[in-house]
């Protein structure tokens, strides 16, 4: 019963990490995906400190947004999605591949504040969703770089190694989003894909008063699904695979479950979309002396001697700004360079005769 | 996972009383004996326990101490008689028919590392007594098991397994006060006297094992994410038990974090019920409310409700001032704290007695208990990233290792080298802090921003690359190559053909 369910999955906290990696307003699609997949993640329970939130964020205050400061994910404008308490934690160009693998690796250089990195340990369940255009087994960011799957494979194999994971779901929603998920090697992983290799996912519905596609049909339905999910249901992700069947969504749908460990009928949503506690009651209490006086530390904090505060030298502006450029130093060209010139060089001599050489020198 | 063997070595002294040596004692005190054990968690890790044994009988002092009143007076009276150095143990056997050890009990466990044992006949059944003490004092198998989580195959794990923290070099606690109706409840609570008072000597013993920083909060207005039901027969209101995972969620929104530290969030709330919702108990499964009247959950905190009483007369004038009483809540959040790093008293055999900590908060021996399996746990943590560490640089060939992250690495080597050895010698708190050195060493250099490796090339991709660049000038050097060496040849062979 209950406590075979706590005995089941095996985390105590969930994080999400929601990427959109497009920008500019003909693909506001995709970020109304992603505010929509974050909506919903907080309102099953995941708190945003345990959220990485990753987004061009550059709709709602977009010139051509005929409703400023709001993001709508369904026509007729039921919801916005934007609200008034959406927390970014990468926005605009913060969104790159190299921001994203030092999320998911860990590798951040240390003066990153904690809203800005992924602190899982080996009992976290996290939930990573990425959306925007992909091809056959990449996918684009900001329309100037691209992620591999290889890439990606290998930055979950990072997390394992180090054990920031307990279970790790997977959910991609662009054109041959399959690909992304065929090089996963490492356990406890589940992934889901809106298409697969050779289709494209297709959006959803345009609005005519905002003049673009608002949302993808696979999360528009998976968003469908989810409304259905509340804290303490039971649904299971065989279900959540059932989403989108090819009627409706027109590509047709995948998941790979061969490198999780638990049976899919097991695995309930808020395994991952939400943040269900594993509690104990507390039995037991200290008795404490209540008479004893406030006691001195056994271990006193050492004054530090500081030197009295002053004002930092400032920068001397003026001098930077007129100063010469610095001489790069000269390096002698390399090995290969040398070895081409040279080889052209001959090459232009034999064949047109040496006779050209007293010309050159 | 990386082989992994340690030794670990607990040096013990078992003292006989007058009249409790055993009758088939085969050699004469004092002697020395040593009992090893293997503890193996997976075809490639194995942790072999010995316990070095020291048997002697009692000298004049200690005898005259066991010749006192109670159990604890004469644990207090031995204490400076003592080896107290961490991970040491010393067990004093007492006659079957000693007085000293109320009826029925069998063993006394004192605050520090020492413990009163009663006599059995054999010398067997004494040492099967011993090596219960002793499994309770240091450590057990399914205590290290539990450290060493992430390599045993998760079918064989039990509830106990990652429930506790994790080794960290710090933790961060956080008292918050959620007072959801401030219209009814003005409530003050001393914290910064508590923590004084109640809390800092915990922090201090603990502050072998990691730094502690602790603040706190109060927060308007924050509800619980459940609603309470009523029940008519005790008038008060009841939290089921299976509704008290939801509740921590909504809060947890609401809870801060200081931006600068990494450390791990240990959150202790006082949550004040609305004067609609009061009294407000918790029911455990069976229905009965707990008397902590609080709950935990692990690696999180725990969560107390604090009921203030209805005012005398129904006029009384809202808001009602509540003075929150400290000691009682700092109770059961200190135990709470014990219970979220593992140190649980359930489980004891009845017929051990187990001396109260007191304003410490914890025993010496559960300080060591404690340290055994951080140390362990670090060990393992330290070959585990070590080791894929020099996976991944073997798998990606030109990724650039820093002097500084090399030097990371020999450091981190060195330490754990350090830690087995001291283990192996029976040296805990020494071993402890080279395994603390080599895991902050080995983070530090996994996790060194400059080992991403963004540079993936497939080969299809260099092909695709450098082709283009090459392919069209490479044509007439190719071909004027191949020009170049038919003139040779021409021009070798005609000198023959002129002659």
């Amino acid at each position: 019963d209950q406590a075979e369910q706590f005995l089941r999955s095996g985390h105590t906290n969930n994080w999400a990490v929601l990427v959109c990696t497009s920008r500019f307003w003909f693909n506001y699609r995709h970020v109304a995906n992603t505010l929509s997949v974050y909506r919903s993640v907080k309102r099953l329970g995941i708190p945003d400190s345990h959220i990485v939130l990753m987004l061009a964020d550059d709709m709602a205050c977009n010139p051509r947004n005929p409703k400023p400061a709001t993001v709508f994910s369904h026509k007729n404008m039921e919801l916005n999605v934007y609200g008034d308490d959406v927390e970014v934690d990468y926005r605009s160009y913060e969104v790159t591949v190299e921001n994203f693998l030092r999320v998911l690796t860990g590798r951040i250089p240390p003066s990153t504040p904690r809203s800005k990195r992924l602190l899982s340990d080996d009992r976290s369940n996290i939930l990573i969703y990425m959306t925007g255009h992909g091809g056959n087994g990449f996918l684009k960011f900001q329309d100037s770089e691209e992620i591999t799957n290889v890439e990606l494979a290998d930055a979950f194999e990072q997390m394992w190694q180090k054990r920031r994971y307990n279970e790790l779901l997977f959910i991609i929603d662009t054109c041959q989003g399959a690909s992304m998920y065929e090089r996963f090697y490492s356990p406890n992983i589940m992934a889901l894909a809106s298409s697969q290799v050779g289709e494209d996912s297709l959006s959803h519905q345009p609005d005519l008063g905002i003049g673009v596609h608002l949302m993808d049909r696979y999360t528009f339905y998976v968003l469908e699904f989810l409304e259905e999910i509340h804290p303490a249901s039971q649904t299971n992700m065989n279900d959540l695979f059932q989403v989108c069947p090819k009627s409706l969504c027109v590509s047709t749908p995948g998941h790979r479950t061969d490198l999780f460990q638990r049976d899919p009928q097991n695995v309930l949503i808020t395994d991952f979309f939400g943040s269900v506690r594993k509690v104990e009651i507390t039995t037991e209490a200290l008795s404490l002396d209540r008479e004893v006086a406030a006691v001195e530390s056994k271990f006193p904090d050492e004054e530090l001697a500081t030197e009295p505060l002053k004002y930092a030298e400032q920068l001397p502006v003026a001098q930077i700004i007129h100063q010469k450029p610095k001489q790069k130093d000269w390096h002698p060209p390399g090995g290969f360079i040398l070895g081409l010139w040279a080889l052209i060089i001959m090459v232009f001599f034999k064949t047109y005769g040496i006779k050209h050489m007293k010309h050159v020198f | 996972a990386a082989p992994l063997q340690v030794r670990l070595v607990v040096p013990m002294t078992v003292v006989f009383g007058p009249g409790s040596v055993p009758r088939d004692l085969s050699r004469p005190l004092p002697f020395r004996d040593m009992q090893e054990m293997e503890i193996s968690v997976n075809l490639r890790t194995s942790v072999t326990s010995r316990y070095e044994m020291r048997y002697r009988s009692t000298t004049a002092q200690e005898e005259a101490a066991l010749s006192a009143a109670t159990a604890r007076e004469a644990d207090a009276a031995l204490h400076p008689l003592q080896d107290t150095t961490m991970g040491s143990l010393t067990m004093y056997v007492v006659p079957e028919t000693s007085s000293l050890l109320p009826q029925g009990i069998n063993v006394y466990v004192g605050k520090q590392r020492s413990a009163l044992v009663r006599a059995v006949g054999s010398l067997a059944a004494l040492q099967a007594r011993l090596r219960e003490v002793t499994q309770l004092m240091s450590f057990t198998a399914g205590s290290i098991a539990a450290a060493l989580s992430d390599r045993v195959p998760s079918a064989q794990l039990g509830p106990d397994a990652r429930r506790n923290l994790k080794s960290s070099l710090g933790y961060e606690i956080t008292f918050s006060l959620l007072n959801p109706d401030p219209k009814s409840h003005t409530v003050d609570w001393d914290i910064e006297g508590a923590v004084n008072r109640y809390v800092k000597p915990v922090l201090d013993k603990l502050s072998l094992v990691a730094n502690f920083s602790v603040d706190s909060q109060i927060l308007y207005y924050a509800v619980l994410g459940v609603t309470p039901r009523y029940d008519k027969e005790s008038s008060s209101f009841l939290l089921s038990a299976h509704s008290l995972p939801h509740v921590i969620n909504p809060v947890e929104a609401r809870l801060g974090s200081s931006a600068a530290s990494l450390y791990p969030v240990l959150n202790f709330l006082l949550y004040v019920p609305e004067r609609s919702h009061s009294p407000l108990y918790i029911q455990d499964k069976d229905g009965a409310p707990v008397s902590t009247n609080a709950f935990h959950s692990p690696r999180w905190g725990g969560i107390m409700v604090y009921n203030v009483e209805a005012p005398a007369s129904p006029q009384a004038s809202l808001p009602l001032h509540v003075d929150v009483d400290m000691a009682r809540v700092m109770e059961v959040f200190l135990a709470q704290l014990r219970l979220l790093f593992g140190l649980s008293r359930e489980g004891v055999p009845p017929e051990f007695l187990l001396e109260s900590p007191g304003n410490e908060g914890l025993a010496d021996w559960e300080l060591d208990h404690l340290l055994w399996a951080h140390t362990v746990e670090n060990i393992a943590t330290v070959s585990t990233t070590l080791t894929s560490l020099a996976q991944l640089l073997d798998k990606i060939g030109n990724i650039v290792i820093k002097d500084d992250v090399a030097s990371e690495v020999y450091r981190a080597v060195a330490s754990v080298q350090s830690a087995v050895t001291k283990l192996s010698l029976g040296h805990l708190h020494a071993a402890f802090q080279a395994s603390k050195e080599a895991v902050t060493s080995s983070e530090r250099a996994f996790f060194d921003p400059s080992l991403l490796h963004l540079l993936y090339f497939p080969d299809d991709q260099k092909f695709a690359i450098y082709i283009p660049l090459f392919l069209p000038m490479a044509v007439p050097i190719l071909l004027s190559l191949a020009k170049i060496v038919r003139e040779t040849r021409l021009h070798r062979k005609e000198p023959t053909k002129m002659d």
